[in-house]
């Protein structure tokens, strides 16, 4: 028996994962083939009924195309949109930010379906920021063509933050680590200890009060009869100290990075 | 008839023992035995260490039983894995600077190849006259002793945990250091353009840092890049400043229309030891006219350095870059004993020198 010409007929849109029927009109057997962005299937149908279309072939969203073939061929188009959000993609940069710098963590979130399909429709995604000390803060922001973003301020005291993003029953969580900034009010101070001087730092802290971490590089700095010497020493328990060698008067200076200290004046073994 | 041929043979014999002994180069040793000048004295001397005959440079110097040999070996050969252990004594060069009957003075320039460049080594050797043979006066105790004891070493050490294989992409990494350049001068040399500045990690954790520059023309195109290769100090301490040089040989700077700076940095392991003490650091002219910048490094922790590197960067009266030398020690840094370096500072630049920072750089052979 041969197949005469036939025509198909599908919704203009469909739900990603629903299993729908797309109708044929014509008569005998012929090869259907669904063709979409990361499926392609082939199989015998009957013409002049409902070609039925499975829910695992349209997991993927966007266009499909429907063909079948008998003695000539016809297709139809169709788009397949993604269902509810219930995943989400979460980053948030950087994961070690100086305190007190605005605007400075960005937390962006992508949301999915459960096919892992963008959801590009209006929505909203909740975010939420737990600091080490403090209560919890918590705002929404709309997700357009399937992202939502928000930038936010560096607290002013050091530790970790978890910031957190939810949308439906998921939820994603990150920590940002806030690390003291700059040192301020650099301050040296020395002391003999025979005939080497001691010079030493300090608690180092930044403008906000918090300490330096340990290994923090202070550079000493100091200009005598003999010449100039340099010793980079790190910060140890908030302190770093050097013994440097002296002889006659000496200017002692103290930096971290660009940040520079008090200058002290020494004679020589006094 | 027997008689004659008898003398004939011995006459022979003679003779080519006479000839073997010329082209065995007898002469030269029976000359070399007796060095009859004060720098021929040094130069043979300097022959046999350059072919590490160790016991017959040895017995060139005339206070053989002041200097211990291994010392005298070690002064010349290197020793700790130190720079001067992978190097080569290519050539020298030796001149007179002063001379008695008894004794004299004579200078030596050493060069040496090395797995980083030429190195030379410039010394004032006293030289002796013992009963007509002249003979080098060799330093006693050139190698310092370190007295046995313990130091304690409790600076700061970090290690890094990255995001593996089997993490979802997304999850959490440790981001990279953040560092900056905070100076940047490109200078017009004979030969080259030369591009000076510094770089700071302004994190809280060790960086690996290179520096990169590419030089555009007028329409954006690069024209060449190149990147800091040694002229730089790669692992960054949080806020530690480095400075770093860039050169490309053959530029001219009038065909450049801009220069497009990249710092690279990323996460390394590191330890805030050892701590290096940079001492009596001033600008002098050295034996051979140069300007250079001079000073003793001390390693105030105790693990031995093996090689050490100074980097120096020099500023005009406005504080900016104008100049950045570096310079290799051939000797490796014994905990607490003091070792000269001196790197070279071109003499236009000296003159415009109004300060100068120096850090010191190094490579070990292993990490305890």
């Amino acid at each position: 028996m041969s197949a005469s010409a036939a025509d198909l007929r599908a919704p203009a849109q469909v739900a990603a994962g629903g299993g729908f029927t797309i109708a044929s009109s014509g008569s005998g057997e012929a090869t259907f083939y669904l063709i979409g962005p990361a499926q392609v299937s082939k199989r015998k149908v009957q013409l002049g009924g409902d070609i039925a279309v499975q829910g695992d072939e349209i997991e993927h969203a966007g266009r499909y195309t429907a063909i079948v073939c008998a003695s000539e061929c016809s297709s139809t188009h169709f788009f397949v949109h993604p269902v509810e959000a219930s995943r989400l993609s979460f980053l948030v940069h950087p994961s070690r930010v100086p305190v007190s710098q605005p605007n400075a963590i960005s937390a962006v979130a992508f949301v999915f379906d459960k096919f892992y399909n963008l959801v590009t429709g209006p929505g909203s995604v909740d975010f939420k920021v737990i600091p080490k000390d403090g209560h919890e803060i918590s705002a929404s922001r709309p997700s357009e063509n399937g992202v939502a973003w928000v930038r936010l301020t560096s607290a002013r005291q050091e530790g970790p933050t978890k910031i957190g993003a939810s949308v439906g029953k998921t939820s994603e969580l990150r920590v940002v680590q806030q690390v003291a900034s700059e040192a301020c009010n650099l301050r040296i101070k020395s002391s003999w200890t025979g005939k080497q001087l001691r010079v030493e730092t300090d608690p180092v802290k930044d403008c906000s009060g918090n300490k330096v971490p340990d290994g923090t590089v202070i550079s000493f700095t100091t200009v005598d009869t003999k010449g100039k010497t340099t010793v980079d020493a790190p910060v140890k328990r908030g302190i770093a100290k050097v013994e440097i060698p002296v002889s006659g008067n000496a200017r002692i200076t103290a930096a971290s990075g660009v940040v520079t200290g008090n200058e002290l004046r020494v004679g020589g073994g006094q | 008839m027997g008689k004659v041929l008898a003398v004939c043979i011995v006459l022979l014999t003679i003779l080519f023992v006479a000839i073997a002994w010329f082209q065995s180069g007898g002469v030269e040793r029976h000359r070399m035995s007796a060095a009859r000048t004060p720098e021929e004295a040094v130069r043979l001397m300097l022959t046999d260490a350059q072919s590490r005959k160790w016991d017959d440079a040895y017995s060139r110097l005339a206070n053989a039983t002041d200097v211990n040999k291994s010392d005298f070996i070690h002064d010349l050969a290197g020793s700790n894995g130190s720079l001067r252990t992978y190097a080569g004594l290519e050539n020298f060069d030796v001149w007179g600077l002063r001379k008695d009957d008894r004794q004299a003075t004579v200078r030596a320039k050493l060069h040496y190849s090395t797995a980083v460049g030429p190195l030379d080594d410039v010394r004032d050797i006293k030289v002796q006259n013992t009963g007509g043979t002249w003979k080098v006066i060799w330093p006693a105790n050139t190698g310092t002793k370190l007295p046995p004891q313990v130091i304690p070493v409790n600076y700061l050490r970090w290690d890094v945990i990255n995001r593996g294989a089997g993490d979802e992409w997304g999850v959490e990494n440790v981001d990279g250091p953040q560092v900056r350049i905070v100076s940047m001068n490109a200078l017009q040399r004979p030969d080259r353009i030369v591009i000076v500045g510094e770089i700071v990690n302004e994190d809280t954790v060790p960086a690996y840092v290179n520096v990169s520059a590419t030089l555009l023309d007028a329409n954006q195109n690069p024209i060449a890049q190149e990147t800091s290769f040694d002229k730089i100090s790669h692992t960054l301490l949080p806020k530690q400043v480095s400075p770093y040089r860039i050169d490309f040989p053959g530029m001219r700077l009038d065909k450049i229309k801009s220069v497009r700076m990249d710092p690279k940095a990323m996460l390394v392991p590191a330890s805030a030891d050892p701590v290096i003490a940079i001492n009596q650091q001033r600008i002098e002219t050295d034996p051979l006219g140069r300007k250079v910048l001079r000073g003793e490094l001390v390693d105030q922790s105790g693990q031995i350095v093996n090689i050490p590197h100074v980097l120096a960067s020099y500023y005009d009266a406005n504080g900016k870059v104008i100049w950045v030398s570096d310079g290799y020690v051939d000797q490796e840094l014994l905990p607490q004993v003091p070792v000269a370096f001196a790197v070279d500072v071109p003499d236009d630049v000296a003159a415009k020198v109004h300060n100068y920072h120096v850090v010191v750089n190094y490579y070990q052979n292993s990490h305890s």
